[in-house]
């Protein structure tokens, strides 16, 4: 079987059926959009995000947990991926 | 060193269990030890800079925030490459250096070369102490 080539983060191209018409859409999705920004010398912006942590199962974390400490933030694009 | 590390990307807390058992814990005895946190629609990593809306991921970004909650210092990089665990860890310890001691570290520097005092004294005189 000739190996499938998957990269890292290339969307999927979704639907794969010709485009019959494109149509103007009234439609709008409410987004929150935060007026911050991660800068070096700034205060880190804090935030709360679901988490696994080994022995421990599954708990909320808040950046601001870890205030007093050195911290490594670290994101990455996906779970079971090759780099 | 005293730091807490956090990972963090699109998936979920669920999944992050799933690699933990099925993979990283093969790579690293007993896994990963720190928390593996789900960013959900990448509302984090967008306001960190690191949210490739078309991709659906966070990319690759690497923050040191100290101990009074200031980033120090940012990495970002496009998915195809990976981080360097040694550059985080030489930032780290001359963040932590120059915080105890508040002396500088050069371009180039590794721990255990010489860290300069900034001051009247080592202007123009960086040439004398500073020989990589």
């Amino acid at each position: 079987m000739a190996e499938l080539k998957d990269g890292c983060v290339t969307p999927a191209r979704g639907p794969i059926v010709p485009v019959t018409e494109k149509i103007q859409t009234e439609l709008t999705f409410e987004k929150e959009v935060y007026k911050v920004n991660a800068r070096v010398g700034q205060t880190a912006i804090d935030f709360e995000a679901n988490a696994f942590i080994e022995g421990k199962g599954f708990q909320p974390v808040k950046l601001s947990d870890y205030k007093g400490k050195w911290i490594v933030l670290c994101f990455y694009p996906g779970d079971f991926t090759f780099v | 060193m005293g730091v807490e590390v956090l990972s963090a990307s699109t998936d979920s807390r669920f999944v992050h269990k799933i690699w933990q058992e099925q993979e990283l814990s093969k790579m690293i005895q007993g896994g990963v030890p720190f928390p593996m946190l789900a960013d959900a629609g990448g509302k984090i990593g967008a306001i960190y800079g690191v949210y490739d809306e078309l991709a659906g991921v966070d990319i690759r970004g690497r923050f040191i925030i100290d101990p009074d909650f200031v980033i120090r210092a940012m990495e970002v990089l496009t998915p195809e490459v990976g981080r360097n665990p040694k550059e985080l860890l030489r930032q780290l310890k001359a963040f932590q250096h120059n915080r105890a001691t508040g002396e500088v570290m050069p371009s180039g520097w590794e721990p255990g070369q010489v860290t300069l005092k900034p001051g009247p004294a080592l202007v123009g005189k960086v040439w004398e102490v500073w020989k990589p």
